[in-house]
């Protein structure tokens, strides 16, 4: 039996999915937080636009790891937000515009620098962009005896410090969040709020962008929590929906990194690409089985719809024949060429009708039961009904009334008939048939 | 508190201390623009007042200015004698319905249980005792069986109700709603109006921002004009007249008139 999973080495693999994971979840809880104020490009821009200050850390200390780091980057990460906010009010320019024109400078500015440093410094743009994931689990540490990845160690403590941000000011974000404006009546201090989610923000991308790169941060900020809000009500459930999406697309993006293109005799992808690529894979799943989103749900109820409609049009159309003094059973060929129907829907229609007991069979066709004929019979009553009212009341010509109560019928109810028959006064549709009576009812007396 | 201190602010300003809102001069503008013009006046306890004017008149402006959410570039503004950021608590706003996005993840109830997070404060939990409050208040607006729905499923009446309960939950003396009356139904806005009256009996007092001219009369005993400035304020039987009205809402038209014809003189002459 070939293995579905190919190459896979616990002590390389599981801490490569490991530091996916904590990155992910980090990323994702407080993208949720971003995503709700729409504010998702802002994520993105934080992420990108802390490379000149990455770069000049780097140039300034020459290592690519130690406080001048992070420092630089949570520097160069508020500038955004704050130089953004501040030409948005000042040169009335859009957040969007202002978003791009700050970050694609602050990011273009970081490769320049980069490109000159990187004689100097150990640092491939490459590297800035992608991650270099694979080899995060080489870089290793010893913690009381313990040893581990450095990127792991680095991972962990951004999740500890954005799960306790968010755990401690729960009800302040919340309120913050969902109504800015009324937050700050009650005394919430919202902008520093907003400021210490772009710190967090910036130390996130920091803390990602050696091991899963900048594009990966980008990614598990924005997909897990638009995935998340396709079925979640609750900001509860949403910050721990995207988590646990973030790290599901984690496990199944390296998986699929090391596996998946094996199949295919190709070498390993990109995990950190993978991983972006499967947080995308679940939402486009979410978004067809959701309730919500539901496409899949969209589909199904539209076609039972249809087949609703189709297999009530043959019960009437029984109906119609026996009223016209027809007393063999009908044929399937005859019924679908009355409807203009398929064999196979029609078919389906009988199969369906037989198990409800509606329908009988008999010398070699079929023939409404008792009950059978009492729905078909409130079927065309219907049909009637919605006829004379349309010519009634709307004064449509004849040729058309047909067709609009083809489609109201399958939507009307005892209910509705009977407020229908209230305000007609004709006891024959405009074709001049009759108008059958409601059961229960006794049946008028006709000349 | 230190009681000397206290007597001593009083015997300074009594008549601010008894009034829940005073306006002295208000101005603000925004770009150098004037929104709001000079706005002096007096709120009483056990007042409804309503709040009219065409829309850009300045009307939510002045509330953002009242709760300090806006710079103001003048004047003086008082709530129970103080400023409003020590009362803020005693000061419960219902923004307009647009204001918030209706898709958030967040149940009705705990919407209304955020009229109390500023009582609950900082690092400290939601309790079953602010939960049951929040669901008193909804109950008082025949809301209490939406408490566990999300925000989305409400209807615009039942999303104005929720709102309004939140602005109950804080049992404030001081009300500032920002039209609730705008698109809501029948019953939705029968019980609003109960529930300010109920309120303006208990002796608070509330500024609502209204649209509808016809209902003015029935629904407030004061009114405020505004149209940049205050055009008039006073008990509504009083104010509320033809010319005062002519005066809010035909004012710009009268300027663009005398506009219009300056320009067609031009052309003539």
């Amino acid at each position: 039996m070939t293995r579905i999973i190919t190459d896979w080495y616990w002590p390389l693999d599981g801490w490569i999915i490991a530091i996916g994971i904590l990155c992910a979840a980090s990323a994702a809880l407080l993208g949720s937080f971003l995503v709700l104020r729409r504010l998702s490009l802002l994520g993105d821009s934080i992420s990108h636009a802390i490379l000149p200050g990455l770069a000049l850390a780097f140039m300034w200390t020459a290592s690519r790891s130690g406080w001048p780091v992070f420092a630089g980057a949570i520097v160069a990460g508020l500038l955004t937000a704050l130089a953004s906010q501040w030409l948005q009010q000042r040169g009335r320019v859009d957040e969007g515009a202002a978003l791009g024109v700050v970050f694609t400078t602050l990011f273009a500015i970081g490769l320049i620098l980069i490109n000159y440093g990187a004689a100097r410094v150990d640092l491939d743009p490459g590297c800035v962009l992608y991650g270099a994931i694979e080899f995060a689990p080489l870089d290793r540490l010893s913690i009381a005896g313990w040893e581990m990845p450095r990127a792991f160690v680095v991972q962990l403590i951004v999740l500890v410090l954005n799960t306790s941000f968010v755990l401690v000011l729960h009800k302040e974000l919340k309120i913050a969040t969902f109504a800015p404006e009324y937050a700050e009546s009650q005394g919430i201090p919202v902008p520093w709020l907003h400021r210490g989610l772009m710190v967090l923000v910036a130390i996130t991308a920091v803390a990602s962008f050696e091991s899963v790169g900048s594009i990966l941060v980008v990614a598990m900020l924005v997909v897990p929590p638009a995935t998340a809000l396709l079925f979640v009500n609750r900001l509860k459930s949403l910050l721990i929906a995207s988590m646990l999406l973030g790290a599901v697309g984690a496990i199944a993006g390296h998986l699929a990194a090391i596996s998946l293109p094996k199949w295919f005799g190709l070498r390993s992808a990109s995990t950190a690409g993978m991983m972006a690529v499967a947080v995308g894979g679940l939402f486009v799943l979410v978004c067809l089985v959701s309730p919500r989103c539901g496409l899949l749900a969209a589909g199904y109820r539209g076609l039972s719809l249809r087949l609703k409609i189709a297999f009530e049009d043959v019960l009437a159309c029984l109906y119609r024949r026996s009223e016209r003094g027809a007393r063999s059973p009908a044929k399937l060929e005859e019924i679908c060429n009355r409807l203009g129907r398929s064999p196979f829907l029609v078919q389906l229609a009988i199969w369906r009708y037989r198990r409800l007991g509606l329908l009988v069979h008999s010398q070699d066709g079929w023939r409404l039961t008792e009950s059978g004929f009492e729905r078909a019979e409130e079927l065309v009553r219907s049909h009637r009904l919605w006829e004379t009212y349309l010519a009634e009341n709307l004064a449509m010509p004849a040729e058309r009334l047909h067709e609009a109560a083809e489609s109201l019928e399958h939507f009307t109810a005892q209910p509705l008939r009977s407020r229908l028959a209230e305000e007609i006064s004709a006891t024959e549709d405009p074709h001049g048939t009759p108008i059958p009576p409601e059961r229960g009812t006794p049946r008028k007396p006709q000349d | 508190m230190n009681n000397g201190t206290d007597f001593g602010r009083q015997a300074l300003d009594r008549r601010a201390v008894t009034a829940p809102l005073e306006i002295q001069h208000l101005t603000v503008s925004f770009a150098r623009k004037p929104v709001l013009w000079d706005v002096t006046f007096v709120a009483s306890a056990g007042s409804l007042i309503g709040v009219v004017g065409p829309n850009g008149a300045g009307k939510s402006t002045l509330f953002k200015a009242i709760m300090d959410l806006i710079p103001r570039q003048g004047g003086e503004i008082r709530v129970f004698g103080d400023r409003f950021t020590a009362q803020r608590r005693r000061v419960a706003y219902v923004p307009q319905r647009e204001s918030v996005d209706w898709d958030f993840p967040v149940t009705a109830g705990e919407v209304v249980t955020m009229g109390l997070y500023s009582e609950i404060g900082w690092f400290r939990r939601v309790t079953r005792e602010h939960r049951r409050r929040a669901l008193a208040a909804m109950e008082r607006l025949g809301i209490a069986d939406l408490a566990n729905r999300q925000i989305s499923e409400l209807s615009g009446g039942q999303q104005q109700r929720t709102f309004l309960a939140r602005a109950l939950v804080q049992q404030a003396d001081l009300y500032l709603l920002d039209e609730p009356f705008s698109a809501v139904d029948a019953a939705t806005e029968t019980i609003i109006v109960e529930v300010l009256r109920e309120l303006r009996d208990a002796g608070k007092t509330a500024l609502v921002i209204h649209h509808d001219l016809q209902t003015v009369p029935s629904y407030f005993d004061t009114v405020l004009l505004l149209n940049l400035r205050v055009v008039a304020f006073g008990k509504t039987d009083e104010v509320f007249q033809a010319e005062n009205l002519q005066k809010t809402y035909g004012g710009r038209l009268t300027l663009l008139d005398e506009a219009t014809e300056a320009m067609r003189h031009r052309r003539t002459i």
